[in-house]
């Protein structure tokens, strides 16, 4: 029933395989991070967050006022 | 969760991290000091002085122990439970809870080296506790993670800043490194026997020790500097992208790469060969990471002429991309059949561990003392003082373990024309007596910087304004 297993148990096998699921998510995170412009603007604004927080927090206020440069920018903006 | 108008001081739990950053200092202290005394034993072994808790055996794994554990422990516990709240503007979670991984922690460092002094010991490198102190630091372990993870949960920030993915890496695979490292069976309360034998054990320990310089040493002192660099410089990281992916690949990477240690033994050849070729690809993230790190001063180069910290943080992420192009260098096959079982493998880590993790670690603190005391460093001068102690300290002891190292390596593969062994195992040690003075050299202007650091340290505290005490003393604002 589990005999198709066993073809993962050959090295000859297994390495291209590693090799295409390792590359392809590899590729995919490339993809992901630098294909969009919308989101690479959006991934971009994070980096001011540690600039950010010598602000004092606003009780009142709404998170997207609270941190006006890093808010969470949607792609679809 | 805490949303007020207080300032900093009383927004967050500072009392904690002001906890674990004196005690960093203290472990330097101890841990550095032991570290010259070592290296002065194996240039006049009379300092060994007959006396087995003064050995270079027993006291080797205090040094390593309270250098990483307790030095680098301490400061990652430090910076992460400041950075988690600030770039998550809530307040830390759980503060009894914080509190036991501070006492957890400190006790079982201090507990660990005692118990090492007293021959007490696994035998495992970086991971020589026996398995009660194990099950302590499991706990303690456990309980950081559950302080962090809720302190994210908690977060009125939209988004989770890369430096916390860093730490959140580091704390997940040290706990599955250490949990399974150190399985055994206990036979008495100081003797248990390690579940793992042969190869298959030396592959454990070296999955363990490289992954515990990979993100204990590597990916939670990038989480710093992806934190004070661009806190320092007053100007955002190069570029975030860069850091998400300097972050999967490196995390991805690091775990195959602990079979280069064991090239040329009784370990699969294609394990080694697998290992060596994770360790090359390695060199591509770490040199990313670096390069997003000082590309944070594109532009404002000129900081490194008038902030020291400045320079402590930059110099830090010099020897980093130094260490990591050595790294790949030594897991070549070729390069490893010289550099193995000789000081030029001592000569790597330190570059490393002195340059990369304590330069990191001392302009992290130099950016957060003033304002975990809310006062201003009692002397910038010192703080150049100790930068140049600490690189020439470094350059000297690296460099001399290079020629002890290679030197080494060279005569221990000599033949002469009739296929004998040039020289004799005598002769490299006669040989590599004059390196071994000035590393001990560099490692006492090493030391000389940190007590300087502690000075400049303790003065800052010591002038506080006073309005700051009653600050610091008064109730935290709302959790």
């Amino acid at each position: 029933m589990f005999d198709w297993l066993m073809w993962f148990t050959r090295m000859d096998n297994s390495k291209p395989l590693a090799l295409i699921l390792f590359f392809g998510a590899f590729c995919g995170v490339l993809i992901y991070v630098f294909a969009d412009q919308r989101r690479s603007q959006r991934l971009e604004s994070y980096k001011n967050i540690p600039l950010d927080d010598d602000e004092p927090v606003q009780p009142d206020a709404a998170p997207a006022e609270r941190h006006p440069q890093s808010r969470k920018v949607m792609d679809n903006e | 969760m805490s949303q007020s108008s207080a300032l900093p001081a009383e927004q967050y739990n500072y009392d904690i991290i002001r906890r674990f950053t004196i005690m960093a200092m203290v472990w330097a202290v101890l841990g550095m000091s032991v570290g010259v005394y070592i290296a002065s034993e194996l240039a006049w072994p009379f300092l060994n002085f007959d006396i087995p808790q003064l050995t270079f055996g027993r006291l080797r794994p205090v040094h390593t122990t309270l250098v990483i554990f307790g030095f680098g422990g301490s400061a990652l516990f430090a910076t992460s439970y400041y950075i988690v709240q600030r770039t998550s503007q809530a307040r830390l979670a759980f503060p009894w809870l914080a509190e036991f991984t501070f006492w957890g922690w400190t006790g079982g460092v201090a507990l660990g080296v005692m118990t090492y002094m007293m021959g007490i010991t696994q035998g495992r490198e970086y991971a020589e506790f026996e398995w009660p102190l194990d099950i302590a630091i499991t706990l303690v372990w456990v309980s950081y993670f559950a302080v962090y993870i809720e302190t994210l949960r908690r977060r009125t920030q939209p988004h989770i800043y890369v430096a916390n993915w860093f730490y959140l890496a580091f704390i997940l695979a040290v706990a599955l490194l250490h949990i399974f490292n150190n399985l055994a069976v206990p036979v008495s309360l100081t003797k248990s026997y390690s579940l793992f034998s042969g190869v298959q054990d030396a592959m454990t320990q070296w999955w363990y020790g490289h992954n515990a310089v990979g993100f204990f040493l590597t990916a939670a002192f990038l989480g710093m500097m992806y934190y004070f660099v661009p806190k320092q410089a007053g100007r955002p990281v190069y570029s975030y992208r860069l850091s998400i992916i300097h972050f999967w690949a490196l995390i991805f990477l690091y775990m195959w790469a602990g079979g280069h240690h064991l090239h040329w033994t009784s370990l699969p050849d294609w394990v080694s060969t697998l290992a060596a070729t994770f360790s090359v690809i390695l060199l591509m993230p770490s040199w990313g990471g670096m390069i997003n790190g000082i590309m944070t001063l594109s532009g404002a180069w000129d900081k490194l002429r008038s902030d020291p910290v400045m320079l402590f943080l930059i110099t830090s992420l010099s020897f980093y991309g130094m260490s990591t192009f050595e790294g790949p260098l030594m897991s070549l096959k070729s390069v490893n059949a010289l550099s193995h079982y000789t000081d030029w493998t001592i000569g790597h880590v330190h570059s490393g561990a002195l340059g990369w993790v304590a330069l990191v670690s001392f302009g992290s603190f130099y950016h957060l003392i003033p304002r975990l005391w809310d006062s201003k460093m009692y002397s910038q001068t010192l703080i150049y003082v100790h930068f140049w102690l600490a690189t020439i300290g470094i350059v000297l002891y690296i460099t001399s373990m290079w020629v002890a190292g290679i030197g080494q390596g060279l005569m221990l593969r000599s033949f002469d024309d009739y296929g004998n062994l040039a020289y004799t195992f005598i002769e490299t040690v006669e040989f590599m007596h004059t390196p071994y003075v000035w590393r001990a050299l560099g490692g006492a202007f090493f030391v000389t910087g940190v007590l300087v650091m502690v000075y400049n340290m303790a003065m800052t505290i010591a002038r506080r304004q006073p309005a700051a005490e009653t600050q610091l003393s008064a109730k935290p604002a709302q959790a």
